[in-house]
């Protein structure tokens, strides 16, 4: 796998759509290409070149291609965005949509990422060292077609909104997480090792949700049915099985109907 | 006084019977004629296909329920894969939106199709300010917008006792009052029952509270539409829309046309127009047992020549539906489970609006598609039988040069047949495979410009290269004497014009809008004797039923942008 180092330069005056910084389109270029790529700031369209600059070589392929990003880039948008490949690293804080669309390869923030990390992700692996914000593979707004795959890890804690309208993947929260999870999911697992306040599994029709810490406010759409072992993230635990949206309509699958799952661990 | 000439290219006029000769078009003060003097700018068309500017007799583009769409999906603009949809700015707005765009979009996009006219399939009454603020804001192209008249309390009663002359004084004051152009009918009676959870799935059940049935209405709304001598027909979405076997009750109510004979001073020949007629030539039972009623339907409308309709045809694409069947929505949603909005507009009508996916990987999907297109393939006289997708609900405008393609070239039909998971199921449900037909330019230019204009009453003024009438033109990248043989080729052409020239102005060039010039909103002015019982009865509902004012129902004057009056008289 061959490296590009991108170190920021010149700070932009407002926010800076990254779109462009993905393995996919790095792959197989030149640094002097690569520092053509579009990056909108506002309205205005700029090149990654005006921003930063460029060191290494980019492989042939996305997969053959990691991206390192160095300086303080809180506030660009959009790495990875519809990512297939390859790697990023970014040794910094990101703002919103990282991960975006993804569908393969893996991303790295060693700080905190903003909103809608991973948003309708469809594959690879993304890890967030510090914090996530709002929209943890969710739907775009509007959509009703959140994250379908891949593994999303945020080791601090995140806001609302975690796997809106999801329908497969996993999302591991090891800190504590706000206020609606999984709300309208037809599938996927969403694992929250801390606590959380409230609304988890509103109209869900089918997903997982793991709490290890406290639910203050349950919803009532859900009735608990027992008590089950479940290995979860490596490591066996006991959790209490709650059923629902018992509000929302059911899938039978084989004659017997499908819920969504809450296992509150014991 | 401006004249150009477009040279040497090969013109396609159905009205004027131009089969694809070589011929020049003079155009002087927005105008077609016959000659102009040697000043005249040349548009060189050389290899090139000629023909009117489009004619869309069905669309849904302006008004509430579109902006409500636009609302209801902001991802509706977002790229899914590539950036699907895009934002583009050519003309002086930028663009946006894919199957609900933006009104800027809409404009810009028919112009590049090479089309110059539209006519908004439904216009709630009550909010007929909205679609005009709409249709000022939607550029370049000529807008019209029909009324829905088949839920509408007043015409229930007067039908009801058989007062003709009296819906007529209504139909032509409520034209007036909304700057109308003709009888829009939607599920007739349905979207009224819908209001009391019930629907009207055949032409003889009755409307809850008003003793009539479907078949009363459109009989009426026929007999009302050729009392007045409108310049287009009663415009028909049928009872039983979209279920399996309502091909059954599609034949049933175009036989309600049966011995009526049109009355009017346009050349309009049909009594009945039924729009999207994809969706009503359905045959089975179940969604398992879903199967193409297209050859059935389409005996019975080749040897009628009292009926027009149009294809509504499915182009295989994320769509949004929406239309005042309100029942048809519901249930719908209770399919696909996506997003549903709806809507009663009090003693008019009603509206639904759900996101569809026509996925080419789902059987009944694929078998839509096929019976979209077997409609037309099937079609004796493409004169009576018009493309459209009936945007957005089968697919967006915008993908008309893709149906043009599936039309004209099997090979592109059999291409599309194969990437459907399901192939061989919606073979063995359709006809399409065995279909060998492939329409020429000359039968696209029927479907797409001649027989829409002649079918809304236009013809002297829209899709026609007749001297006379307005020198809307459309010259494709597409030389008739070569056909490509790559399919992709032809939509490619469709897609973009070479020029689209808009009443005599070049509105684009090279495939880029550059000029966005004056357009007329479109409009029916009925001259009759005001109606003393009609006028006490609107007076009396106003004030007992509607909760807005007579004085604020109205379309204000400069509310209408640009309006252009087709006349009509009645002694």
């Amino acid at each position: 796998m061959e490296t590009v180092t991108m170190t920021l330069v010149q700070q932009p005056e407002l926010y800076l759509e990254c779109y462009s910084v993905t393995p996919d389109l790095f792959a197989g270029k030149s640094l002097a290409e690569i520092a053509e790529l579009p990056a909108h700031e506002g309205k205005i369209l700029w090149k990654l070149g005006d921003f930063f600059k460029f060191e290494g070589k980019s492989g042939a392929t996305a997969a053959e291609t990691k991206i390192v990003v160095n300086g303080n880039v809180k506030r660009m948008k959009r790495f990875g965005q519809q990512m297939t490949g390859g790697e990023i690293v970014i040794n910094s804080d990101a703002d919103m949509y990282v991960g975006g669309w993804m569908r393969g390869g893996k991303i790295t923030v060693k700080g905190n990422a903003d909103s809608f990390l991973g948003i309708a992700m469809e594959g690879g692996e993304i890890l967030i060292e510090g914090d996530a914000q709002n929209h943890v593979g969710s739907a775009y707004r509007g959509d009703w077609r959140g994250m379908s795959g891949g593994l999303i890890r945020v080791k601090g804690k995140a806001g609302n909104d975690i796997g809106t309208a999801m329908t497969g993947g996993t999302i591991i929260i090891e800190g504590n997480a706000f206020i609606h999870v999984l709300t309208h999911a037809e599938g996927g697992t969403v694992i929250i090792k801390g606590d959380v306040e409230g609304r988890v599994g509103g109209q869900m029709v089918k997903g997982d949700a793991y709490i290890f810490g406290n639910l203050l406010y349950p919803l009532p759409g859900f009735k608990k049915i027992g008590t089950v072992e479940k290995e979860v993230d490596g490591t066996t635990y006991t959790f209490d099985q709650y059923i629902g949206d018992l509000g929302e309509r059911k899938t039978k699958k084989k004659g017997e109907i499908i819920y969504g799952n809450i296992y509150m661990k014991i | 006084m401006s004249e150009i000439i477009i040279k040497n290219g090969y013109i396609f006029d159905p009205i004027s019977g131009i089969k694809g000769d070589k011929a020049d078009i003079s155009i002087k003060d927005g105008k077609i004629t016959d000659k102009v003097s040697s000043k005249a700018e040349v548009i060189d068309a050389s290899g090139r296909t000629v023909m009117a500017g489009g004619v869309d007799i069905h669309t849904h583009i302006v008004g509430p329920k579109v902006n409500l769409g636009r609302e209801m999906r902001p991802e509706d603009k977002l790229f899914r894969g590539s950036f699907r949809g895009g934002i583009l700015k050519q003309g002086k707005h930028m663009e946006m939106g894919f199957s609900i765009p933006s009104t800027w979009k809409t404009g810009y996009s028919y112009a590049r199709m090479g089309y110059t006219y539209a006519n908004e399939a439904a216009m709630p009454p009550l909010m007929a300010p909205h679609v005009h603020e709409e249709i000022r804001d939607t550029p370049i192209i000529d807008i019209s917008a029909m009324p829905v008249f088949g839920n509408n309390w007043f015409c229930f009663e007067y039908i009801k006792n058989k007062e003709i002359e009296n819906n007529a004084a209504y139909v032509a004051w409520l034209l007036n009052a909304t700057k109308g152009f003709g009888i829009k009918i939607v599920n007739p009676g349905g979207t009224e029952a819908w209001a009391w959870g019930d629907n009207c799935v055949t032409i003889n059940d009755p409307v809850p509270f008003f003793d009539i049935t479907p078949a009363e209405i459109v009989k009426g709304l026929i007999e009302t539409n050729e009392y007045l001598g409108l310049p287009h027909s009663i415009h028909l979405h049928g009872n039983n829309l979209g279920n399996p076997g309502c091909y059954e009750t599609t034949l049933d109510t175009l036989k309600l046309a049966e011995g009526y004979k049109p009355k009017n001073k346009f050349g309009r020949e049909q009594v009945l127009h039924n729009t999207h007629i994809q969706f009503h030539s359905y045959k089975g039972d179940s969604w398992g047992t879903f199967e193409s009623g297209a050859r059935e339907v389409m005996d019975y409308v080749n040897s009628n020549k009292n009926i027009t309709v149009d294809i509504g045809a499915v182009t295989l694409d994320e769509t949004t539906t929406m239309t005042a069947d309100g029942p048809f929505e519901y249930h719908l949603n209770q399919l696909n489970h996506i997003k549903w909005a709806n809507v009663d507009v009090e003693l008019e009508t009603g509206s639904g609006i759900v996101p569809y996916i026509y996925d080419k990987n789902i059987k009944v999907c694929g078998i839509q598609w096929a019976i979209g297109l077997e409609i037309a393939l099937f079609a004796k006289d493409l004169m009576r039988v018009f493309l459209t997708t009936d945007h957005p609900n089968a697919g967006p405008f915008t993908r008309y040069p893709r149906v043009i393609k599936w039309l004209m070239s099997q090979k592109a039909r059999e291409a599309t047949l194969d990437t459907m998971k399901y192939k061989d199921k919606v073979i063995a449900a359709s006809h399409i495979a065995s279909m060998d037909k492939e329409l020429g330019l000359y039968e696209i230019a029927m479907m797409t410009r001649a027989g829409p204009a002649k079918a809304l009453g236009l013809s002297s003024m829209y899709g026609s290269l007749a001297k006379g009438a307005d020198a809307n033109i459309a010259i494709y990248d597409l030389d008739p004497t070569n056909i490509p043989s790559d399919p992709e080729l032809i939509e490619a052409a469709f897609q973009n014009t070479a020029y689209t020239l808009k009443e005599g102005v070049v509105v684009v060039k090279d495939k880029q809008i550059v000029a966005e010039p004056h357009k007329y909103t479109i409009w029916t002015k009925v001259n009759m004797p005001e109606n003393a019982q009609v006028m006490h009865d609107v007076k009396e509902k106003f004030t007992k039923n509607y909760t807005v004012n007579l004085e604020n129902y109205a379309v204000f004057d400069e509310h209408v942008h640009n309006p252009r009056a087709i006349e009509v008289e009645v002694a």
